[in-house]
């Protein structure tokens, strides 16, 4: 469904190429030759050993140090044709700001990166940079692994926070129009942001009662600290930015309500929120959880320290979690660390076809999580009081590819088997929340219960209303979500100065 | 923060809550509810909407004072602000001109109720109330329901209002009496709404009941207070909170709504001994 787009537009490639003649990258170029370049180690990320943070949700990565830092952006080649920006969904210029991290200018690499990213802080740390910018970085074809692009993203805009210098841009005089943007995850926020440096009046309508959308109440502390995430909203404010949380749009007012209080744009974020089950028997027992559920608890809602907080969450001895994407891992880690004795990963496909990011599914590994692989649930067994006690697996093969190119898992007869269990999250994928789409009406829909736009500009059915993210992709990724509020943004923009 | 206008106790353990909410009182339909988080540490729970006011910009609701949450909104006075308070949500109940309708009220149900037995008065309904407590004294809003509708018929465990009798009971009788009756409404603890389902179902008379189960966020997004009704899982969040009676499977209910049994115990001796004021 999402648009991949691979060539770089003309205007950039002039941009980039300026910044690649500038005296200071032809400097650093000369300074270290190539073959001296490429003959440096990928400067391995610190983290918190296993046996410890698999106890607790403190950070498990430390971030890298300066030097460590340098060291990194050293091993860029500042190729003439760098291929990792076609791979950014959002055309970072990648070697301008590793190449400033080389030359020690740290905050100026947080600011390029702000150029095009609005939230580098956490793309840093939650992109698939294995299957994005880095997977096409020359360093990777010359010596099989390239540079740590995701972690110098991370060290740079880190950097910039920890430094207490962020810096807000001059904002564009008032335009008096006011903007409604709908939910506050990583694409309501990038719209809001862009939209209040263009002078605009902007008001964010969340449903819950704190901002983020799934970087608040899905993506763990351990991965992802709130301090990071409260930075960027509080910056948000700086630019005027208004955040109303606890308003449901369609329930607390429609669009057509706000359109009536003078909005004169809307931008729908509201996500993906909407948690599949697999519709299998017992999938109702107390002890079944949604992995939406789940990490609500733990994370909004803040269970694990139950009781000083109030919303309690199920304590297991083996916790199951079904599927194998990032949501899958985040709550099987999760469980792990609430004390769980054994933590599972049941998945119906096999390793290759995981698509969580490779360092969460090798963080897990390291953490004492188990995988039960070509291995599906058929049904859940509760005990006399209805709490579940055990689940029936079936191991699948693979047979042809299916539409997605990955192989189909097929069921083998006669492989049944059960294990004890007392907690099972479903973590096998999220729809569109159907909130707005039921409460606009003439808003027009896809195939998948998302909702339809325009891809050159976001543009939906209704004028002046456009939309982003994950209701339009189905469950997607943060700088895919990002990607999309940049354009809308700017779409909105011109609407409004139409 | 929206801020508390009146807290105040109604009969004993049943509470009134009355909070400044302008834009949720804009929309309240007869039927929905709001979440509310009674402090920052507190966690987000289901409370009806049991009166608005769209020019105080205010929305009333009435609690049961069970567990840890409902104690600490108990101890809440005018001024005082609360974190959440996010609504309206769910579906609306359904308001037409039906013909005869038995509201079946107790518990926080007879404040629940009201806005949907007023909604049906004003449609052109028969509407004629059972009220259930467990004793005479526990009845309240008695001169709300009067003033709207045909008859108001009480049932309690003493003998100080009516027959001494659990809700199906009196519910019976009325239905025949005033036969046909298009449809009853049942809302209150979970269990009088299965006692009322059990009782309409042989009459076969189309019965309607508000479920209550767990739930975290409200809008659809957690599965938490999943219900099995016509053999299909619903969100009663969203799909809800209003289902045909006689399609719920209620055992399946009973033991959800006790899913954190032990914790709720933890939570409140917690509460009572660190934190009552
Ligand atoms: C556990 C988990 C782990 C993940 N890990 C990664 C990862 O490592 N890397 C990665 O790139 N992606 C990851 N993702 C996916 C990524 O988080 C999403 O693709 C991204 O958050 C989508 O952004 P969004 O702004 O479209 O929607 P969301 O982040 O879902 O935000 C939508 C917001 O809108 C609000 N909302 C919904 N309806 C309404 C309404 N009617 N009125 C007002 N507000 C409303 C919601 O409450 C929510 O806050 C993960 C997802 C999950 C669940
Ligand atoms: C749509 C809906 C409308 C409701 N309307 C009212 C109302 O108008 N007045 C009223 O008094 N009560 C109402 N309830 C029930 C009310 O939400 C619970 O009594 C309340 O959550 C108890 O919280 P507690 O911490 O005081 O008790 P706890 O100690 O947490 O629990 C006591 C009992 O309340 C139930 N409960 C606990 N947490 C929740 C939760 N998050 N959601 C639902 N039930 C829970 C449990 O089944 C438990 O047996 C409603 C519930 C729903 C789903
Ligand atoms: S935003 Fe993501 S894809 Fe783009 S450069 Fe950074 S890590 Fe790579
Ligand atoms: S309360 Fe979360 S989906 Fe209904």
């Amino acid at each position: 469904m999402a648009e991949e787009k691979k060539e770089l537009a003309p205007e950039l490639k002039e941009k980039l190429r300026a910044e690649f003649e500038k005296d200071w990258r032809k400097d650093l170029r000369k300074a270290v030759p190539p073959k001296d370049r490429m003959k440096q180690v990928r400067q391995k990320m610190p983290e918190r050993p296993a046996g410890e943070r698999n106890k607790d949700f403190k950070e498990v990565n430390l971030g890298l140090t300066q030097d460590m830092a340098q060291a990194e952006a050293r091993r860029c080649l500042d190729c003439a044709n760098p291929q990792c920006i076609a791979g950014c969904p959002v055309a970072i210029d990648i070697p301008s700001f590793v190449k400033l991290i080389e030359r020690g200018e740290f905050l100026a690499a947080a600011w390029k990166l702000k150029e095009t990213n609005s939230l580098p802080a956490i793309c840093g740390r939650v992109c698939p940079q294995e299957t994005q910018c880095e997977e096409l970085c020359a360093m990777k074809k010359a010596s099989g692994v390239p540079v740590a692009i995701g972690n110098l993203e991370r060290f740079a805009s880190d950097f910039e926070r920890l430094s207490g210098s962020i810096n807000i841009p001059p904002l564009l005089p008032p335009t008096g129009k006011k903007v409604a943007v709908i939910g506050a995850g990583p694409a309501g926020l990038t719209v809001a942001g862009d939209l209040a440096k263009l002078g605009h009046k902007v008001t964010v309508f969340e449903a819950l009662h704190e901002s983020g959308g799934v970087l608040i109440y899905g993506i763990p502390e351990f991965r992802l600290p709130k301090a990071i995430l409260k930075a960027e909203v509080d910056y948000l404010r700086r630019l005027g930015v208004d955040i109303r949380t606890s308003f449901v749009v369609g329930m607390t007012a429609t669009i057509d309500d706000l359109r009536n209080d003078g909005y004169e744009a809307f931008f729908i974020g509201s996500g993906a929120g909407l948690p599949n089950f697999m519709k299998i028997p017992g999938e109702n027992l107390v002890g079944v959880y949604s992995a939406n559920e789940y990490l609500t608890r733990v994370n909004l809602m803040r269970a694990y320290a139950f009781p000083a907080y109030d919303t309690p969450v199920f304590q297991a001895k083996t916790a199951a979690v079904i599927g194998g994407g990032n949501v899958a891992m985040d709550s099987v880690r999760t469980a792990k660390r609430l004390g769980a004795e054994r933590a599972v990963i049941v998945y119906r496909r096999s390793r290759t076809e995981m698509p969580a990011r490779t360092e969460e599914i090798h963080h897990a590994e390291e953490e004492g999580i188990e995988f039960q692989l070509l291995t599906t649930p058929i049904r859940y067994f509760g005990d006399n009081y209805g709490h579940l006690r055990a689940m029936e697996c079936q191991k699948m093969g693979l047979g042809e590819p299916d539409a997605s190119g990955r192989r189909r898992p097929v069921p083998i007869e006669g492989s049944e088997y059960t294990i004890e269990v007392d907690l099972a999250v479903c973590a096998i994928g999220q729809s569109p929340n159907p909130l707005i789409p039921q409460t606009t009406p003439g808003l027009k829909m896809g195939k998948w219960a998302n909702v339809e736009v325009d891809w050159a500009t976001m543009a939906t059915s209704l004028p002046g209303v456009y939309a982003g993210g994950d209701i339009i992709r189905g469950g997607a990724t943060v700088i895919l979500a990002m990607g999309d509020a940049r354009v809308a943004a700017a779409q909105i923009d011109k609407y409004l100065r139409r | 923060m929206p801020k508390i206008l009146d807290q105040r106790r109604l009969v004993p353990n049943l509470h009134l809550l009355e909070v400044h909410a302008p834009e949720v009182a804009r929309k309240c339909r007869p039927g929905q509810f709001v979440i509310i988080m009674p402090d920052e540490r507190g966690e987000r729970i289901p409370l009806s909407i049991a009166d608005w006011d769209v020019e105080r910009g205010s929305v009333t609701a009435v609690f049961l004072v069970v567990g840890t949450s409902t104690r600490k909104l108990a101890a809440l006075k005018a001024g005082n602000e609360v974190p959440v308070f996010v609504g309206p949500l769910g579906r609306p109940s359904e308001i037409a001109s039906f013909g005869t309708v038995v509201l079946a009220a107790g518990c926080f149900g007879i404040g629940a109720l009201w806005p949907t037995a007023r909604a049906l008065k004003a449609a052109g309904n028969k509407v004629i109330a059972v009220i259930d407590a467990k004793a005479d004294y526990l009845v309240y809003w008695k001169d709300r329901y009067q003033s709207v509708c045909d008859r108001v018929l009480f049932s309690s465990r003493d003998h100080a209002l009516a027959s001494k009798d659990f809700i199906p009971r009196p519910l019976e009788d009325t239905l025949k009496a005033e036969a046909p009756v298009a449809r009853v409404i049942a809302v209150g603890c979970t269990y009088l709404m299965y006692a009322c389902a059990q009782a309409t179902k042989p009459l076969g008379i189309k019965t309607i009941v508000s479920l209550n189960p767990i739930m975290v966020d409200g809008t659809g997004m957690c599965g938490a207070c999943r219900c099995t009704a016509a053999g299909k899982t619903k969100f009663a969040c969203v799909d809800g909170p209003d289902f045909d009676a006689h399609e719920v499977d209620w055992e399946e209910l009973f033991i959800r709504r006790k899913s954190y049994f032990d914790d709720e115990v933890r939570s409140l001796c917690r509460y009572e001994e660190t934190e009552l004021p």
